[in-house]
């Protein structure tokens, strides 16, 4: 144990979560109910959030990072979930866990230097194109296809669902470039602005400030030299940094089931009911004590999978685990604290509507929940 | 550089300890589960056995018969005793170890701990912990048994209930009034050897579970105690059980884990072997997914507790995280047993296979050491509700 800690974060990282808990009060909730109106955020965000180093945690200094240190970057995914707008947390999360992550951890050092820099700066916004209209934790069925001509790759095919898709600079692509099956599969990055490529905003029940997309493909030509990694590895790469994307998605489920539970606790203090204040009622009072142990549990579950994540250990179990039971827990506690809202909870005015429809995202985003349970049942060999 | 992230705090000492202990739990224990469970008793040289093993003073120090362990080594006895077969004899030893023992340890004189402590370590007197009445469970603040100066003795009326060991213990650490109006202040703890007079053991109650444990109701009447009975200070008894109601509770959520892991394991094997409609039955995907839900419920009450216990092991005091263990941990090994039922389907119903014990001793989990309710209004008044 000596040269191991058990306790996950240290003294810097409290401080560091103290100092983005600031910026976010300061700069980000302050703007949430105008942007969600605008069902848009400015891209200077990105650029103030670079301008901070946040969205180098987990890189080397050679590309412009401070790490790396992917507990670091777990804290910033627990602050921003909490700035009032899940569209927010959602398009600075898939720049940072997705699309530019990916350039890292399976691009050459040229393409790192081409793509990932300028993103932990914040001024290229990246997004990750996987999901079609036919295909989405199956990912082995994708049909966008990359035939090879040449010095470069032709892509035709569309993608689905995409976070940041309709807004990114470039997008890191999974394209059949081989035959049926996992194994037919690479990942090419394609910048905004190359001939056949389009994106068209779609809209979504929950996370209005993001913007979701659609991505065709229709003769688009790209050079070799975009394929990020090997070819025919896409699909290994994919299901690598899914491990990542899912803990990422339940750290950020269990920090804001906590802001909801704590929204409905200060609602329930000072709205009064048959002469005393709602959280006087001990049915609430007991409910409110059921949520705040469930959280609890969650988190422990999900910073044990951070923890085998982080000392380079398998973690698909207890990711898979953390991941389902952390979002239905959101999804769960959002809609009990609009309950506690009553009337108002129905009501456009007041966030708890937004939480529940952005909560909603978590069991089918990234995998659902049933996605989960099929693959920890088969850790099992079930 | 910070040291690297560590994925567990159990060091290779722990390792060996809980090898040690599991085959002691396999080899001296599991092989007479069915006998004590028929029996409705076990035999008091288990007490003795395991005393002599070292298992019934882990943490506490050398000079008292201990191994001096940390509370790490606690969990793992804890964790190994679900081992056994019987949740009574699990239970009865938690009793001896974490529940009646610590406040000696923590508040008694040298006398006592060389009187009752080093004793019970050895395993050569048991101990058993008497704080509820029929009036007064979790509701402390409301005991009844009254103990009144008598020149430097005490005199003691009153009742208690649901006392586990309390049949054949040769003490009990007894909560009673020593003061009727000061409320909290009122309370003061005592050591009652069970030969004095006026110590009656009314009734031996019969349980839905934990059958292997004895179970008693004790009436205490003018039963005379000399001023050195007198457990810590006088007036402090609610705060001192407070504190070892803590003790109490944790361990409690660690066996439930710990039971809940062994009926998922089972249900495990179950599936992959009985066919049903010519597949195993963990062929169906319903069933698959009903495996993979048990096993994060377990997974995330596990890492619930492990942190509750990282806490107490460095010291701190957590109170509000050991109340959610011990609820949500009572709500787990509950609904893991019911589902271990339905996954066993008729074999479960039968009282010859074991599933059904675990589901009837399980249930005692969300009442004992403070129900749900109170766990509930626990962590509801901790944030200020």
């Amino acid at each position: 144990m000596s040269d191991t800690r058990y306790d996950l974060f240290t003294e810097e990282h409290d401080a560091l979560r103290a100092s983005v808990r600031d910026f976010v009060e300061r700069e980000i909730r302050p703007h949430a109910d105008e942007w969600e109106a605008q069902r848009d955020f400015p891209r200077t965000l990105y650029e103030r959030v670079g301008e901070l180093g946040l969205f180098g945690l987990k890189y080397e200094e050679e590309y412009g990072g401070s790490g790396p240190d992917l507990l670091a970057d777990a804290i910033v995914t627990e602050e921003f979930t909490l700035c009032g707008s899940g569209g927010v947390a959602a398009g600075l999360g898939a720049h940072k866990d997705l699309g530019s992550y990916y350039v890292y951890r399976f691009g050459s050092d040229e393409q790192r230097k081409r793509w990932l820099s300028p993103s932990i700066r914040g001024e290229l916004i990246s997004a990750l194109g996987v999901t079609e209209p036919g295909a989405g934790s199956d990912v082995a069925s994708i049909s966008t296809r990359a035939v090879r001509d040449g010095d470069g790759y032709v892509l035709n095919g569309q993608k689905a669902f995409i976070t940041n898709g309709s807004k990114a600079d470039y997008v890191v692509v999974a394209v059949r470039t081989g035959g049926e099956g996992y194994p037919g599969i690479s990942l090419i990055v394609v910048d905004k602005d190359t001939p056949g490529f389009r994106t068209s905003r779609m809209k979504t029940v929950g996370w209005w400030t993001s913007h979701t997309g659609e991505l065709f493909f229709d003769d688009c030509r790209v050079p070799a030299e975009n394929l990020l990694g090997e070819e025919g590895k896409g699909f290994v790469y994919i299901m690598q940094n899914f491990q990542w994307e899912r803990v990422v998605m339940a750290l950020a489920a269990v920090a804001a089931a906590d802001r909801t539970l704590e929204m409905g606790i200060e609602y329930a203090k000072n709205r009064n009911a048959f002469g005393r204040p709602l959280a006087k009622f001990q049915v609430w009072r007991h409910r409110f004590a059921d949520m705040e142990t469930e959280i609890h549990a969650a988190r422990c579950l999900t910073y044990h999978a951070l923890r085998k994540i982080v000392a380079g250990e398998d973690a698909l179990r207890e990711v898979s685990m953390a991941k389902w039971m952390a979002t239905e827990l959101d999804w769960k506690v959002s809609d009990e604290i609009l309950q506690v809202h009553g009337g108002y909870g129905y009501m456009m005015e007041f966030p708890i509507q937004r939480a529940w429809r952005d909560a909603r995202l978590g069991p089918i985003g990234g995998g659902t929940t049933e996605i989960m349970k099929e693959i920890i049942a088969k850790t099992y060999g079930l | 550089m910070p040291a690297a992230v560590a994925t567990t705090f159990f060091t290779a000492e722990h390792e060996a300890l809980r090898a040690s202990i599991r085959a002691f739990v396999e080899r001296e224990l599991a092989p007479h589960a069915e006998q004590w469970e028929a029996d409705g008793n076990f035999p008091d040289w288990v007490f003795e056995k395991m005393g002599a093993a070292g298992l019934l003073g882990l943490s506490y120090p050398e000079e008292y018969g201990g191994s001096g362990g940390d509370y790490i080594s606690t969990l793992v006895l804890k964790e190994e005793m679900a081992r056994c077969g019987s949740g009574g004899v699990g239970m009865a030893i938690a009793v001896q170890t974490d529940m009646a023992t610590p406040p000696i340890f923590k508040f008694g004189t040298e006398a006592q701990k060389q009187e009752y402590l080093v004793p019970a370590i050895k395993g050569t007197k048991i101990a058993c912990l008497g704080i509820t009445e029929p009036n007064a469970g979790s509701d402390v603040a409301n005991i009844e048994t009254v103990a009144v100066r008598d020149g430097s003795d005490w005199v003691v009326n009153g009742r208690k209930i649901f006392i586990t060991n309390g049949v054949r213990a040769h003490y009990c650490t007894l909560v009673a009034r020593t003061d009727k109006p000061s409320g909290y202040h009122g309370f003061s703890l005592f050591i009652v050897p069970t030969n004095t007079p006026g110590w009656q053991v009314t009734r031996r109650l019969d349980k839905l579970g934990m059958h292997s444990s004895d179970t008693a109701e004790i009436v205490m009447e003018d039963m005379r105690l000399p001023g050195e009975a007198l457990l810590g200070e006088e007036g402090r008894g609610f705060y001192q059980i407070m504190w070892e109601l803590q003790g109490e509770r944790l361990v409690a959520a660690a066996g439930a884990v710990s039971g809940s892991q062994l009926l998922f394991d089972r249900c495990l094997q179950y599936a992959k072997e009985r066919k049903a409609f010519g597949k195993p039955i963990g062929q169906f995907q319903t069933m698959a997914h009903r495996l993979a839900e048990m096993a994060s419920e377990i997974a995330a009450a596990r890492e619930l507790v492990y942190d509750a216990v990282w806490k107490f092991n460095k010291g701190e005091y957590p109170v509000k995280e050991i109340s959610m263990c011990k609820l949500y941990t009572g709500i787990v090994v509950n609904k893991i047993a019911n589902d271990a039922m339905q996954i066993f389907g008729g074999a479960a119903y039968l009282m010859d296979v074991p599933v059904q014990r675990a589901w009837r001793d399980s249930r005692l989990m969300r009442i004992g050491g403070g129900a749900d309710e109170v766990m509930r209004e626990i962590l509801s008044k901790m944030r200020g509700l």
